[in-house]
């Protein structure tokens, strides 16, 4: 980790993250956007974060990399939850319970 | 007819932004967390969360630098797991989008996926709300969670590494990603760009640096796209 230039890093990300986040908030007004462009990225909270999560479950880093079961079942609920109730708050919460439930039963 | 003034706004804001801290407290915990485990300062950690304020990313980078990525792809890997708020502040751009300058610049700081998703539900159903009560509203859902952001990262960089790992904290960082995305699988297109981009991404894990993660969001967003064009024909 020393050899990195952490705030640069920091620095750069946090630029970037204002810029993306300031897009299309800072520059087209409240022009409508070309359908094109809006049709893909509809879809990125719902390809990017499952992209990012499915390593983390499968292979989480706090087990070594074997995948275990209750990090699993709580995926599962949580998308149940999430998916049924459209409440985030249900759905961390189921995840949260089956994970720590599954984990006293050892399993 | 008596319209909602940004005051009230404001103040329903704050109540929808509320049940969010159950997940932004835990997860700031845990930037915290592995950002002093990685060995980071403090200051370094708080920078971090302040200047960024996007979990994903932070933890992103962060995860890279331990695998000894190259600085580019820890920079470029972080911002394609923030490419999703540009969605956010293209759908925010019509509403909000006339508000002057400074007000712009700072939501778009503030623009996170709490404070986005409880803003664009509440745009539609109150179409009639002025610029002024959108962005008073707005205001409302990030007043809980940006502050309790900055104070959880705090309390996990001072616990560090005195937190235990059997409470197994790290399982709230997918937990609270699929918590974000579930309610938003309302069409099979967003079904087909979300299994894609999971399978995707579990038959890419081996590219190098996380790099797989980009190409499988890539490969969900065009999976979505033409499922959607797909059904859009059927349906016209």
């Amino acid at each position: 980790m020393d050899s990195y230039p952490i705030w640069l890093i920091i620095a750069a990300l946090a630029l970037g993250t204002f810029l993306i986040r300031f897009s299309f908030i800072g520059l087209t007004g409240n022009r409508p956007l070309p359908e094109g462009l809006l049709r893909y990225l509809r879809y990125t909270p719902v390809a990017v974060l499952p992209a990012l999560v499915a390593p983390m479950l499968a292979w989480p880093a706090a087990t070594d990399g074997v995948t275990d079961a209750p990090r699993l079942l709580a995926a599962l609920a949580t998308v149940l939850v999430g998916w049924r109730s459209k409440s985030l708050l249900f759905a961390i919460l189921a995840g949260l319970v089956v994970f720590y439930g599954a984990q006293a039963a050892g399993l | 007819m008596p319209s909602t003034t940004p005051k009230k706004a404001y103040a329903s804001g704050i109540r929808a932004g509320l049940p969010f801290l159950i997940v932004v407290v835990p997860f700031g915990a845990i930037f915290g967390v592995i950002g002093m485990e990685a060995g980071l300062n403090i200051a370094e950690v708080m920078a971090f969360t302040v200047l960024v304020i996007a979990g994903g990313a932070q933890i992103t980078a962060l995860q890279l630098m331990q695998d000894n990525a190259p600085t580019i792809i820890v920079l470029a890997t972080a911002l394609a797991v923030n490419a999703r708020m540009a969605m956010y502040s293209a759908s925010m751009a019509p509403h909000i989008g006339t508000a002057p300058l400074w007000q712009r610049a700072l939501i778009s700081y503030l623009l996170v996926d709490q404070s986005y998703a409880a803003s664009v539900l509440k745009y539609e159903e109150k179409p009639q709300w002025d610029v002024r009560t959108k962005v008073a509203y707005f205001l409302g859902t990030i007043t809980p969670v940006a502050p309790m952001w900055y104070l959880g990262t705090l309390a996990g960089a001072l616990a560090g590494t005195a937190i235990p790992e059997s409470w197994s904290l790290d399982v709230a960082v997918p937990l609270a990603f699929l918590a974000i995305v579930a309610p938003g699988l309302r069409t099979p297109a967003h079904i087909a760009a979300a299994f894609v981009a999971l399978v995707a991404s579990l038959l890419l894990a081996w590219m190098p640096f996380s790099t797989g993660v980009i190409a499988a969001g890539m490969l969900g967003m065009i999976a979505g796209a033409e499922v959607e064009r797909a059904m859009g024909r059927r349906a016209a």
